[in-house]
């Protein structure tokens, strides 16, 4: 048997076994141990993939298996991976196992809050691993209905509101898609049989009228899933609204599907659409950036700050695809991985603050890191690698688009990027000034003295991601070993296809 | 008659058994005396479905009148299926019933007369298979005989029915004026584009366009269906629409092949219509029923995509279509019939809390919803994604792009019901509701079935072996 069908197998037998099981307990039990196994096995598959490739195998993409799933309409179930795909298999784990253990506190409903973040975790690991449009669209939507629930059962605030906007909005975007991977489909039935493969569409010419049109579909629609203005508005109401496991998700999982999406679906299989076009997307990132920068400046609350900021933040990923030079491609995937594992561990410490003191209100709080050392601790890292602080991963994959972005010479380029940089500043104010507020000073609230620093699964969670972020930017070689074949065989892709006109 | 054509209207056959055999029994009233009678029924039309499933071969019957190939034999289980489903789910509230023999008398006269018309090979039959499946429904319609809206329902079908039925003669009559001859073979010989079977085909299209409740001849249906008893609702849900939409591929393609041209426009704008305009209207409606009735015309605009594409993979997908739409359909119906049953409550706001008190009815709600708005992992994903895929081998781009944003408006009305029943809190919710058992075998199935069916390609690549012929003959 393949082993990455284990990666789907693994998720689907634990959201079996939440079901079946009675006790609270024993489903969080079952959670947390399917989820360390699958993060095990995506450890696993990592090293197995990297000495596959030291050995010297070669092929876009390792471990391929296809099974035949509705054949009149060349419907293939088809796996494969590559660096870039595992990268975002060993984020989605590490989230996953970060949130289940977040969410251990959980009384409410505690079988349905685990099935649910286990089902959506296998919507995005057969995203990953998928080698066939279809395949990769049906698990896209996987996803969408588990967030609606999460987000209206288990949520705050206005709740029913962020969740229906959220799940119509994604909804679009995967209409969008889907118009897209129907068209390609269409478009490669002029070359003979029509295909759904990701690899067979990539080596088919397609014209570049076709190609135009499919681009945009495909970009907007997977850039529905990464906030892309100005289809935006559900990220901030959505991560908001959302308990603590399901914002780690939200931020962390999902708007990578959209990323992943872009770069792999969008870009790689219509590069001349994209050299042609892409100038569109920049425009766009750069106003995800500035704007969602600014807006996070103005936010009191918490956790509708790190929700813009991650906006701002998702802007770059979107800038480094659009720029399509290898660097910042390269540092398009680093930012993912970064932005995942920094904005998880942003959303669990404000979510571990929010059980305590019942508020988000930075103003309202304040003192944290005398009474809470540890919650403040991993809030603080959390902010400095938002900032970008060099020894954490931001610095790194915030770096690389920067160096990648300025290759592309151009006035227009230059500015775009003059602008990413400068917004780095506005991220410092907005960062610091929640810090200041909430975590240094005196405790102001009498209240608050009665806090309980992080329990054992809080101090776990907080510990795993901690460690990702540094281990990124402390060794980011490491990653860019994994990534930098897969990147620059996506660059090649782009520029070949110039070549040969 | 020789054993061979008895085989071949085997279904049909049954089905008049067990109608004689009901007659004989009311006359005797031995449903009275008998307490089991449900589970008679229930057993009698189960061996019926069974026998449907022996393999036949094609055949033609009385000078080509009567037809019947693999395809016609597959869609006639799919009804017989559906039919035993919703007997299953209906056995509750026809317990209490006093004239539930003559439901059933009705019930199958109206199936009989849609194996009539998937049969037939003249105009004439299918138009006597059409009436004869249609005014039983009517009858049925008004089974509530002490409700003021069953009546009213009643009046509005049969009416509405019988103008529709007037456009399709005037439409016929046109085409028998065009091509001097009603029977199936002689018409495709012959038929030409021309502006006389233009209006043929335009008056004919109307008429099953007001069976099917497209979009702008669908403004009995939500009347009809809220003031219907449930089973009788969920038959003309599934089995009426569903029967009309088989014949309507058929006619479509088979004997207006030759119109293409014409008829994939006059389709395009019906779907974009029906879609639309079903989506909309079912964004304010409070009752449930009703909601499902937008629901269900708006499903009818993405079945008329798939058949816009004017190929063997749009008749595929159409069929899949349908028969997951059943699936969808009973058991939403079958759970808002145990409600109604229970407590009597068909407004949406009654429904509030439904997941604490009735997990298991709110979840199967649930998931029959999220099959008919498309959601993996439920059937209706792949049936309705099939549709569109099927639908752009026309070129019609701009269809595709308005099913594609019709697919984003139905979503908002099945998740307003699904946040209903389990977001929403209430002071009062509905009492925990006894199922009996042929109820919750049906919702089990229909659940099964919508779990499973997308993962086993051999369903979708039967109905395509069987559809091979019938595209353009």
């Amino acid at each position: 048997m393949n082993i990455l069908s284990l990666l789907i197998l693994i998720p689907l037998v634990t959201a079996i076994g939440i079901l079946i099981s009675k006790k609270d307990q024993t489903i969080k039990l079952i959670a947390l141990l399917g989820s360390v196994t699958q993060l095990g096995v995506a450890i696993w598959t990592t090293l197995l993939y990297m000495s596959l490739r030291k050995a010297g195998a070669t092929g876009d993409m390792l471990f391929q298996s296809t099974i035949k799933w509705f054949s009149p309409l060349h419907i293939f179930f088809s796996t494969g991976v590559d660096g870039i795909s595992l990268t975002m298999i060993l984020l989605t784990a590490m989230v996953v196992v970060a949130g289940i253990l977040v969410s251990w506190k959980i009384v409410f409903q505690v079988k349905e809050f685990f099935f649910l973040i286990v089902f959506l975790s296998l919507g995005a690991f057969g995203f990953f691993i998928s080698t066939d449009l279809f395949m990769l669209f049906f698990f896209l939507e996987l996803a969408v209905i588990p967030k609606y629930l999460l987000i209206g059962i288990w949520g705050s605030g206005k709740k029913e509101y962020s969740a229906m906007k959220l799940a119509l909005m994604l909804m679009f975007g995967s209409a969008l898609v889907f118009l897209g991977i129907v068209g390609l489909y269409y478009a490669s039935a002029a070359f003979g049989v029509p295909t759904w493969n990701l690899q067979q569409l990539s080596h088919l010419k397609l014209p570049i009228e076709t190609q135009r049109v499919l681009y945009i579909l495909l970009f907007t629609g997977f850039g529905v899933f990464t906030a892309l203005f100005p289809f935006h508005t559900w990220a901030p109401d959505g991560h908001s609204s959302a308990p603590t496991a399901a914002s780690m998700f939200l931020a962390g999982i999902s708007m990578k599907l959209g990323g992943y999406g872009c770069l792999r679906v969008a870009t790689y299989l219509l590069p001349d659409a994209a050299r042609e076009l892409s100038w569109i997307f920049i425009i766009l990132a750069s106003i995800m950036i500035i704007y969602g920068a600014f807006a996070t400046m103005m936010q009191k609350d918490l956790k509708y700050m790190n929700a813009y900021s991650s906006v701002s933040h998702c802007g770059f990923v979107i800038l480094g695809i659009a720029m399509l030079t290898k660097a910042a491609i390269m540092g398009a995937v680093m930012q993912m991985v970064s932005h995942g594992i920094m904005t998880a561990l942003f959303f669990a410490a404000i979510g571990m603050i929010y059980d305590r003191a019942h508020t988000r209100q930075a103003d309202e709080l304040g003192g944290m890191l005398k009474q809470v050392p540890f919650i403040g601790t991993a809030f603080i890292i959390a902010g400095l690698t938002s900032l970008g602080l060099p020894g954490f991963s931001g610095f790194v994959s915030e770096m690389t688009i920067f160096v990648g972005a300025w290759e592309q010479t151009g006035i227009f380029y230059r500015v775009a990027t003059i602008l990413a940089c400068a917004s780095i500043v506005v991220t410092a104010v907005y960062i610091l000034r929640a810090i200041g507020l909430a975590i240094w000073g005196s405790i102001q609230n009498k209240e608050h003295l009665k806090f309980k620093d992080a329990s054992w699964s809080e101090r776990t969670a907080s510990i795993l991601l901690i460690a990702g972020v540094v281990f990124i930017g402390v060794f980011p070689f490491w990653l860019i070993q994994l990534i930098q074949n897969d990147s620059i065989t996506i660059f090649n892709k782009i520029y070949s296809a110039a070549f040969a006109i | 008659m020789s054993l061979e054509s008895i085989m071949y209207l085997r279904f049909e056959g049954i089905i008049a058994l067990i109608i004689f055999l009901l007659l004989v029994l009311k006359l005797n009233d031995a449903d009275d005396r008998v307490p089991q009678f449900m589970n008679g029924i229930n057993i009698l039309l189960l061996v019926n479905f069974l026998i449907g499933l022996f393999p036949m071969v094609d055949g033609t019957l009385f000078n080509n009148f009567f037809q019947t190939t693999e395809l016609i034999v597959l869609q006639k289980n799919i009804l017989n299926f559906g039919v035993l489903l919703i007997s299953f789910t209906s056995t509750t509230w026809l317990s209490g019933n006093k004239n539930r023999i003559e439901f059933y008398i009705l019930l199958l006269s109206s199936l009989l007369g849609a194996f009539v018309m998937l049969s037939s090979g003249h105009v004439l039959m299918l138009y006597l298979g059409l009436e004869m499946s249609t005014i039983p429904v009517a009858a049925l319609a008004n089974f509530n005989k002490t409700q003021r809206n069953s009546s009213e329902a009643a009046i509005k079908l049969i009416l509405s029915s019988a103008f529709s039925s007037g456009i399709l003669l005037f439409g016929i009559s046109l085409l028998y004026g065009a091509v001097g001859n009603l029977s199936f073979d002689h018409i495709i010989a012959v038929i030409q584009p021309n502006p006389l079977t233009l209006y043929a085909f335009t008056f004919i299209l109307a008429g099953f366009a007001f069976k099917m409740s497209i979009v702008p001849f669908h403004l009995w249906t939500a009347d009809v269906y809220e003031g219907s008893p449930v089973g009788v609702t969920n038959y003309l849900s599934v089995i009426s629409k569903g029967s009309v939409i088989f014949v309507f591929i058929s006619v479509l393609y088979v004997l207006f092949g030759a119109l293409k041209q014409a008829w994939l426009l006059e389709i395009t704008i019906l779907s974009v219509l029906s879609m639309t305009i079903g989506n909309l209207f079912a964004m304010r409606q409070q009752n449930v029923k009703r909601l499902l009735a937008f629901s269900s015309i708006s499903q009818v605009g993405f079945v008329l995509v798939g058949i816009a594409g004017a190929s063997q993979a749009g008749t595929t997908a159409s069929i899949y279509f349908v028969l997951i739409y059943l699936l969808s359909n009973i058991a939403s119906f079958g759970v808002i019939g145990a409600i109604s049953d229970a407590t009597g409550k068909e407004n949406l706001s009654s429904y509030k809390g439904l997941y604490k008190s009735n997990p298991f009815l709110a979840l199967v709600f649930a998931l029959s919803l999220f099959s008919l708005a498309g959601i993996p992992p439920t059937a209706g994903f792949f049936g309705k994604l099939f549709l569109l895929t099927s639908g752009m081998g026309s070129g019609l781009y701009i269809l595709l792009a308005i099913a594609a944003a019709n697919l984003v408006l139905s979503l908002y009305n099945y998740l307003r019901v699904v946040k209903t029943m389990f977001i929403d809190q209430a002071e009062e919710t509905i009492e925990p509701i006894q199922r009996n058992w042929p109820l919750t075998a049906a919702l089990i199935i229909c659940v099964i079935g919508l779990l499973i069916i997308g993962f086993i390609p051999s369903v979708y690549q039967y109905i395509d072996s069987l559809s091979f012929g019938i595209y353009l003959k």
